[in-house]
């Protein structure tokens, strides 16, 4: 079988009786057989999947499937779907169960999506290379010997490696849009409030955001027009009005479009990167955009407030795991004191431990202000600025990332290195707004892919998906 | 801000959690650079800005209070690692005084 880049696709073959649902879950079974090396599936709903698949296709031939009929989608170990295992890449909740599915989940099944499996990404989605998984970490499908980026690497190279149509990822600071430039697909991480976080492991509660990684904008915007919208289960998701996303207009019109000076001007940036994000400015203008630098000199501080109150979030966050409730117990736990101690240091690996330690200090007495409520005002200065620059323009550009995917090891001895790779993609998480990597380019010297980041106003969705459809139809035209 | 032993025990006392003498000093240096790292935002003026808390705008957000039962006892037990059918079973935690 022919690998689908679209659901569309799907759905004419499925009509035309070219496939049926059994033959094409078989498609992606085989090929998560033929990728095994590159530990993207941490567990593979096999023996369940074939007989939803007959499901859905007794249904299609009643003429009463869902809009995702056809639809093969594998989901981060770290959104719930009920009676199967979720681990979050950790050990200390290995075993774990999942008691009931994430609204998102709820939604995409009710419209007949079949669930492949559950894939691998970084412990707690800490991470930006999948090197810290409890379970190893996931290859890059475009080349072995580097990382497919974090924290939904195996979400990423899922989509490339063609073992599902979609998979769902969560982004919490550029952990959709990065692995999805570094795996060569589309990633995008909605407007915060706008997908309900009911079922999604928690990181960081005033960042994170579920979100669809696919082949084409087309199926991202489907699955997000579906998993959208207000849900009483989350009281921070948005009751604003869902858009038809995925109902494209004909006639896109001329934008203004923002280029971001500072990312441009970047040191760590790729002088070949660089070069791409020139060209495509000059793409933009000749398709009728007004495309214009704009300024944002808080860029070097957008990571530091990042880690600030993402570290004290998720300190927060996980000390519900007590090994008492849920999880891993520790064998050598004597006392309630010890059953807390060794349960966690040996269940949490190292680079949570380590953001636990720092989420602890921002929030300790006598360092509260100066460190998580000093980031929290940075926090506003930034949402204002991005806001005034809305006023003016309707999209923001810049590359998702400073180069491509780097080799395995490369950043491990220096988390600074390391978190400094969010540099472009924290920005929307900061400020709620949604944004999309597109994966327009690859590197002439290692043939890794890289992509380009488009950031809209909140809730502005349809226009930021209207624009990207359009955007990849030219350059799927000119290749 | 300078990183020492006593700072660390402190931290990992409240987080819950044990260092090794050789993890302590791996830690040691993190928190060290990294806290040094975060000590660029002090550069930047925010006087008279309110901290920002919540993202989303909107505000009192009301659902009627009805009862529901969302999981069953057997089910909230279902993941404790230890586990009779009515409770989480932990190591002794009130000792005999005498």
């Amino acid at each position: 079988m022919n690998s689908y880049r679209s659901l569309e696709a799907i759905q004419s073959d499925l009509s035309a009786e070219i496939i049926d649902m059994p033959s094409l879950v078989n498609h992606y079974l085989q090929r998560i057989e033929e990728t095994v090396d590159l530990n993207i599936f941490l567990e593979v709903f096999k023996s369940e999947i074939l007989d939803k698949a007959a499901a859905v296709q007794s249904k299609i031939k009643a003429g009463n499937a869902g809009k995702l009929a056809g639809m093969v989608i594998a989901i981060k170990d770290n959104i719930c779907y009920k009676d199967h295992k979720i681990s979050a890449s950790s050990k200390i909740l290995k075993d774990f169960e999942s008691l009931y599915s994430a609204t998102a989940i709820n939604r995409l099944l009710a419209e007949d999506a079949l669930i492949i499996g559950r894939v691998n990404c970084d412990e707690f989605a800490m991470g930006g290379s999948n090197e810290n998984s409890a379970y190893g970490p996931v290859k890059n499908p475009v080349n072995k010997d580097y990382v497919p980026g974090g924290s939904s690497g195996g979400s990423a190279a899922a989509v490339a490696a063609d073992c599902c149509l979609v998979a769902l990822g969560s982004d919490t600071g550029g952990s959709i849009r990065q692995p999805a430039s570094f795996c060569g697909v589309v990633g995008i991480k909605p407007t915060y409030g706008r997908i309900s976080r009911h079922g999604l492991i928690a990181f960081a509660s005033s960042f994170d955001q579920i979100g669809p990684l696919s082949q084409s904008v087309s199926d991202a915007a489907l699955v997000l027009e579906i998993m959208a919208g207000k849900d009483s289960m989350d009281t921070t998701s948005s009751s604003q009005k869902v858009d038809a996303y995925s109902d494209f207009s004909e006639n896109p019109k001329p934008l203004k479009i923002g280029f971001i000076q500072e990312c441009l001007d970047s040191k760590s940036l790729d002088p070949e990167v660089k070069e791409s994000q020139l060209k495509l400015i000059e793409q933009l203008r000749a398709e009728g955009h007004t495309v214009d630098p704009v300024r944002l000199e808080e860029l070097d501080y957008l990571v530091p407030t990042y880690y600030v109150l993402t570290t004290a979030e998720a300190s927060s966050n996980l000390s519900r795991y007590d090994g008492i409730h849920y999880g891993y117990r520790s064998s050598a736990a004597t006392d309630i004191e010890s059953t807390y101690l060794k349960s966690r240091t040996e269940g949490f690996g190292k680079e949570v431990k380590r953001r636990i330690m720092l989420g602890s200090f921002v929030l300790s007495a006598g360092y509260y202000d100066a460190y998580y409520g000093k980031a929290q005002k940075v926090r506003r200065l930034i949402k204002e600025k991005t806001e005034s620059l809305f006023e003016d323009y309707d999209l923001l550009l810049s590359p998702t990332t400073p180069a491509t995917a780097f080799k395995f090891g490369a950043n491990m001895d220096d988390p600074i290195k390391m978190y400094l790779e969010d540099i472009f993609t924290v920005h929307a998480n900061l400020v709620g707004t949604p944004a999309i990597s597109l994966p327009l380019f690859k590197h002439s010297k290692s043939g890794l892919p890289f992509g380009a980041q488009f950031m809209s106003a909140a809730f502005n969705e349809k226009l930021l998906l209207d624009f990207s459809h359009n955007l990849m139809n030219i350059v799927a035209l000119k290749a | 801000m300078e990183v020492d032993d006593k700072l660390i025990d402190k931290l990992a006392s409240l987080s819950k959690l044990e260092f090794k003498a050789d993890e302590k000093e791996a830690i040691k240096k993190d928190m060290a650079r990294m806290l040094s790292f975060f000590e660029q935002l002090t550069e930047i003026n925010t006087d008279g800005l309110e901290p920002l808390i919540h993202i989303n705008p909107e505000t009192n957000v009301y659902r009627a209070d009805k009862i529901t039962e969302e999981l069953s006892q057997a089910q909230a037990l279902k993941n404790g690692p230890n586990h009779d059918s009515f409770y989480f079973k932990v190591p002794k935690v009130v000792e005999n005084k005498d």
